[in-house]
């Protein structure tokens, strides 16, 4: 078998995305040493390299535009290749919070989307103000499209909203102001491999500046982690099955990361989808899997092999 | 299973000392790894053109080294550097007007050890060190190491103003501080592009002798100059050719012939020699024999001055073609300084926009620069950008610059939806790229 893990690319996280790249491949070659496992960069001469190669598999550990917005997968599918992950229009809709948010069926904060050019035709002012309106304070402001926490902030002063959108459009042209959630902040992952998708123990995230930024992220030591979270037993099930739901409405495939804030009442919000989640020494997934006792390695080795059987 | 504690991923997270408390992962860092690929113009990185140089010399420069005199070349050496290089590095030092004694020489693993060492010698936690504002990130990362307490002084078309610098000091000391150090660099600043005039120097030593202060002087731009400063056709006349007492001179070969030996050096009153010497064998015992004996080999048997001239003329049209696009391409309000040398222009944009805010729309367009926070310790310089254009081709930086101002022109239009330019959030961790991305 041969499998090629591509990460890297041209965003933001390419830093993350080669480091997810790396554990994965490395994962792979340990759980199935038998197997040829490359990785590869993103660049001009990618599809024809896999033209030629036809690997038996490839796993998009792209992240940020391009590895999660559909786009790869489109031309993995064009070019006829089995790879690990979820399909490209539901790529294409859980990367976009705006149509995540829209489209699950669960609790989900309140929010607006908006261009930089309704706030330059209608005045700044006027739709700020709008949005005070609508969602109060304190409210996060982040680029709808993107991840890693790269351009958001949270707002809770109204002088301070104009700053935050500075800050989110510099990541994109698409701004979401979502309603702040008082609560736990965990991640969940969803794996299927074949029996249907099921959850992983939820990740419990509990940054010591308060936010979950890049630099708590991506620095060890800076967060402290609850795996699984300290939830009752019927909020933790409560969490997974709003988990799964999300999995499933979105139409992901594969695997999937899936961000909630859980309130006092232990009612789950939504906040995103992911379908490359990160892979690094610090990220999720990894400690969810290890808390349910099983590695990166078999679970990628059996996403990969449910891949190739799909071609 | 719930831990009375979470998992922290680190087990060795209470175990650090405060000075590694900023030592964080970086979202600008992030962005720079983007601009590590191809498809980006990189302003941003000081990675000097190594291929101007003559690689097939430096091959058999190399082999005949390694057959001929391998055993030395690939043995311990003395810490204080090779006896035939600091022979050698005197005549390099003679073309800015420098006249000092081998004996006097440390080499060094680059001239960044060297900022280390003369540090560690001199500055206890605390003491002052007065700097240029905006000044070189390598020598701020050091003095922070060192838990100095650093003071941007401003300069001006000349560089460092000495009436500021007179105030600064006379500040520091009625606060009661302990002001120890000047650090400049006086010829083709690195980020300010800016070279002190000969009076300019005299009047800067002038402060260092009255107060006593050790000036420090970092010159590894001095030989790479393209117009005349006020010098005629030398290069700068190194302020150390004027105190043998009261300066530390820094230099390398990083620029002048290759970066990746890393060879610099210090030369150094006697008694400050002799302490750099025992923190040097305390630091790394001894500097590369295989890297200082590949650099003497080199000088002895290539014709090293043309190497340089070389790189000066790559350097200036280099130079010519960034100052051209900017002036082309530029909107109104943007400002830059034009350097005589060396290999970055200081870039300042129009009011209210804020270079570190920008960066990640530029590296979406495919261009990179290094914000102008990064050559402060205090926040400053968000309006401020460093252009480097020592390594990407003339075409390459035309394209670079045609595209920061696309990126300029749609910040301008933000700032004035939003009344601002600033972001919200301030990113944690280095501002700057790690030294090999360009």
């Amino acid at each position: 078998m041969q499998v090629v893990v591509l990460a890297g690319g041209l965003s933001p996280e390419r830093d993350v995305s080669i480091r997810s790249g790396r554990r994965v491949a490395e994962a792979l070659r340990a759980a199935a040493p038998d197997w040829e496992v490359l990785e590869r960069d993103i660049d001009a001469d990618l599809l024809g390299d896999l033209s030629s190669m036809q690997p038996d598999c490839v796993v998009p550990l792209v992240h940020g535009a391009a590895g999660e917005d559909g786009a790869l997968r489109d031309v993995l599918e064009c070019l006829g290749l089995a790879y690990v992950g979820s399909r490209p229009n539901p790529s294409r809709m859980a990367f976009d919070k705006t149509i995540a948010k829209a489209v699950v069926e669960v609790d989900t904060p309140a929010s607006v989307s908006l261009p930089h050019s309704t706030f330059r035709e209608l005045g700044a002012a006027g739709v700020l103000r709008a949005l005070d309106a609508r969602l109060g304070l304190p409210v996060v402001v982040k680029p709808a499209r993107g991840g890693s926490a790269l351009g958001a902030s949270v707002v809770r002063e109204p002088g301070d909203l104009p700053a935050a959108m500075v800050g989110a459009f510099a990541y994109g042209e698409v701004a979401l102001i979502e309603a702040f959630v008082i609560g736990m902040e965990v991640a969940i992952g969803v794996i299927d491999t074949g029996a249907g998708p099921r959850a992983l123990p939820a990740v419990e995230i509990v940054p010591d500046g308060g936010f979950y930024d890049y630099a708590a992220r991506y620095t060890a030591g800076t967060t402290e982690f609850y795996v699984p979270a300290r939830l009752a037993d019927d909020v933790a099930a409560r969490a997974a099955d709003a988990a799964v739901a999300v999995h499933s409405l979105l139409k992901l495939r594969d695997w999937s990361r899936i961000d909630f804030i859980i309130d006092a009442a232990g009612t789950p919000w939504f906040l995103e989808a992911n379908v490359a989640p990160g892979m690094t020494e610090t990220s999720l997934v990894p400690q969810a899997l290890t808390a349910a006792g099983e590695d990166i390695g078999s679970m990628m080795v059996s996403l990969v092999n449910e891949a190739v059987t799909r071609v | 299973m719930t831990d009375a504690h979470g998992n922290r991923l680190d087990p060795w997270v209470d175990a650090y000392a405060t000075r590694a408390r900023g030592m964080t992962a970086s979202e600008i860092r992030a962005l720079f790894a983007v601009a590590s690929r191809p498809e980006v113009v990189s302003l941003a990185g000081g990675m000097p053109y190594v291929s101007a140089l003559n690689l097939d010399a430096m091959a058999d420069t190399i082999s005949d080294l390694v057959r001929t005199r391998g055993t030395q070349a690939l043995q311990y050496g003395s810490g204080q550097g090779d006896a035939v290089l600091r022979e050698q590095i005197g005549e390099v030092m003679a073309e800015v007007g420098i006249t000092g004694h081998p004996d006097d020489i440390v080499v060094t693993t680059g001239s960044q050890m060297a900022l280390d060492l003369v540090t560690r010698v001199f500055c206890d936690p605390g003491d002052v060190v007065f700097v240029e504002a905006p000044s070189y990130v390598g020598a701020l990362g050091v003095f922070r190491a060192y838990e100095c307490t650093v003071i941007h002084v401003p300069m001006d078309d000349e560089g460092l103003q000495p009436v500021a610098l007179a105030e600064a000091i006379g500040r520091a000391r009625a606060q009661g501080l302990r002001p120890k150090m000047i650090y400049t660099i006086p010829s083709f600043h690195n980020p300010g592009g800016i070279t002190q005039g000969p009076q300019r120097r005299r009047d800067i030593l002038d402060i260092a002798q009255r107060e006593g202060l050790l000036l420090l002087e970092d010159d590894p731009y001095g030989l790479l100059g393209f117009d005349d400063v006020g010098f005629g056709d030398a290069p700068p006349r190194a302020i150390r050719a004027d105190d043998a007492d009261g300066v530390v001179y820094l230099g390398s070969f990083s620029k002048t012939i290759a970066s990746g030996l890393r060879v610099g050096w210090a030369l150094a009153p006697h008694g400050v020699r002799e302490k750099l010497v025992l923190a040097a064998e305390a630091a790394v015992l001894c500097p590369s024999n295989y890297a200082q004996m590949t650099i003497s080999s080199y000088l002895a048997t290539q014709p090293w001055r043309e190497q340089v001239k070389v790189f000066r003329e790559t350097y200036r049209e280099r130079r010519d073609a960034l100052l051209d696009e900017l002036t082309r391409q530029m909107p109104e309000g943007t400002t830059w300084t034009h350097p005589a040398g060396g290999f970055y222009s200081w870039l300042t944009l129009p009011e209210g926009l804020d270079a570190t805010a920008m960066l990640p729309r530029a590296v979406a367009a495919l261009v990179a620069y290094v914000p102008g926070t990064g050559f402060y310790v205090d926040g400053s310089g968000r309006q401020h950008m460093r252009l480097s254009y020592c390594y990407p081709e003339p075409e390459r930086i035309r394209e670079g610059v045609r595209r920061l101002a696309g990126v300029i022109e749609t910040e301008v239009e933000l700032a004035a939806t939003f009344g601002t330019g600033h972001t919200l959030h301030d990113p944690a961790g280095p501002s700057t790229p790690t030294p090999d991305q360009a």
